[in-house]
């Protein structure tokens, strides 16, 4: 099914802090866009996929927003895998409209984390195993763990961190819609507070507002309908640990290896031939290792690849070319989906020239999910 | 301040792991289907999910996988204890387990797979296990 479901329009909200908006009225917001900008009447939309906020769980959140939307859908409800629910959403839609069971996909995610509650992210790990009797809190601790286990086994140093910093900093500053437009040099970054050792503040995402959705058809439905530059997927895939950071094996081994092996294989190219990147980047440490098990760069060498040039407009792969979540928007990854599409239709803020391929990579939890999309001409 | 210290929450399943805690000892569960071991408590064995296991004594002994140094306070209650770390331990029986490495404040003395022992230590009256660098 290569190339044969198309996302025919995006849209978003402004990002940051976007008081007292609720996370029904941005994902509204967010869906009117996208469907504006696809040229698609909300009526012809048959399926409401919606990422459930994660600051606060709310049961049928799905059918809340779908009913927001004044839509009653053949297919509808949230999905579950944190931040890599955006590509999952997206890679299910496809499937469905491939075999018949629904034909117009809205697929949107939004959360107010930065002016509303963010209590679930400083919750024990472990749930009542005890571990948070030793303090074991927070998903930045998570993701330091991982990091610290990195640099130990691979020798990652915080240069190399700051390099992701660096760049997609670089890049949001850059940005209009942006929530944090301030580069960062290595030296700002090496003075930056630590939040969970190893991991510093400008190493850490932003809590943001917002919502953001995509349209999701049939590149033939589209075609008929004359949207304006339908952009195809080529290829997705999911992969996940399911072991809490303290049971896992491997510390250092994303499951990008398999969701991306799984789209690579779907979209009958390699990662030679990616023209432009964009990776979910809660904490710098996430691209650089899924950065390995994607293939562009050997296991353990994601830091030298980053910290070498293998990201960036001088000779490297461009990577977050809007910012990313470390600058950007701290929304869990439809935003790297919009910019994905808009660097393969050719109108983002930052064009990486005669672009044709372009990655989108999201992951949830601290490192429990993952999911890839291709996107290309 | 100690009403919100996140105690463990003890039931049926593991308490046996509590209980041995207070008698001095670390126990994990071992499937005697398949001879598995594990942490934390479950009630069937996560490799082939047979529902028939004991629970074994270990031996203290293990290795930091990996370890952070908290700066932040992400709950009140270890505001005073910053800063503070958290490390993974991997037991020599196969099981692991977020813990604290006790009796070193010189990170610079931790590695990521350095040996470490057993410490039972009191916390808010609950006997939990700690780590020391052996």
């Amino acid at each position: 099914m290569r190339g044969k479901v198309v996302i025919a329009g995006v849209g978003h909200t402004e990002f940051g802090k976007l008081e007292g908006r609720t996370p029904v009225s941005m994902n509204v917001e967010a869906c009117r866009k996208a469907l504006k900008e696809a040229g698609v009447a909300k009526d012809e939309v048959d399926a409401v996929l919606v990422k459930y906020p994660t600051s606060k769980f709310q049961s049928k959140f799905g059918q809340t927003v779908a009913e927001a939307l004044g839509i009653m859908p053949r297919i509808g409800g949230v999905w579950d895998q944190a931040g890599a629910s955006g590509i999952s959403m997206i890679s299910f839609a496809a499937m469905a409209i491939e075999h018949g069971q629904c034909e117009v996909a809205l697929v949107c995610m939004s959360d107010n984390p930065r002016t509303g509650t963010r209590s679930a992210y400083a919750k024990p790990r472990g749930g009542a195993d005890g571990s948070g009797t030793h303090g074991w809190v927070s998903t930045t601790a998570g993701y330091a763990m991982i990091a610290q286990r990195h640099m130990g086994e691979h020798g990652t140093t915080e240069e190399q961190l700051a390099a992701v910093a660096i760049n997609n900093r670089s890049n949001g500053a850059k940005n209009p819609n942006a929530q944090l437009k301030i580069p960062i040099t290595l030296e700002d970054y090496m003075q930056s507070r630590f939040i969970v050792e190893p991991l510093r503040r400008d190493d850490c995402c932003l809590i943001s507002d917002g919502g953001a959705a995509v349209v999701v058809m049939s590149a033939e439905r589209a075609k008929k309908a004359g949207v304006d530059k339908p952009i195809p997927i080529l290829g997705f895939g999911q992969g996940q640990t399911s072991w809490e950071v303290a049971q896992r094996p491997d510390l250092t081994r994303t499951m990008a290896h398999k969701s991306g092996a799984t789209a690579f294989k779907m979209a009958g190219i390699a990662p030679k031939d990616i023209d432009v990147a964009q990776f979910y980047d809660c904490f710098t440490i996430t691209p650089i290792m899924s950065l390995e098990d994607y293939g562009f760069c050997e296991h353990g060498q994601g830091g030298a690849f980053v910290g070498d040039g293998g990201i960036g407009w001088d000779g490297g792969l461009p990577f977050n070319t809007a910012g990313g979540l470390l600058s950007e928007t701290g929304m869990p990854g439809m935003q790297l989906v919009i910019e994905g599409v808009r660097q393969m239709r050719g109108d983002a803020n930052l064009q990486v020239a005669g672009a044709q391929k372009g990655i989108v990579s999201n992951q949830g939890g601290e490192m429990h999910t993952h999911s890839t999309l291709i996107l290309g001409q | 301040m100690s009403d919100d210290f996140p105690l463990p929450e003890i039931d049926d399943v593991n308490a046996p792991f509590w209980d041995g805690l207070k008698g001095g000892k670390l126990q994990y569960q071992k499937c005697n289907s398949c001879g598995y071991h594990w942490l934390p408590a479950r009630q069937e064995c996560p490799d082939c999910l047979e529902a028939n296991y004991e629970w074994i004594e270990a031996s203290g002994k293990g290795i930091m996988t990996s370890w952070v140094v908290y700066h932040t306070a992400f709950i009140p209650a270890f505001k005073d204890r910053l800063p503070y770390n958290v490390a993974i331990i991997k037991l020599d029986e196969g099981p692991q387990l977020a813990s604290n490495i006790v009796g070193e404040d010189d990170q610079s003395n931790f590695k990521i797979d350095h040996p470490v022992e057993l410490v039972i230590e009191n916390e808010h009256g609950v006997k939990v296990p700690r780590f020391k660098l052996a």
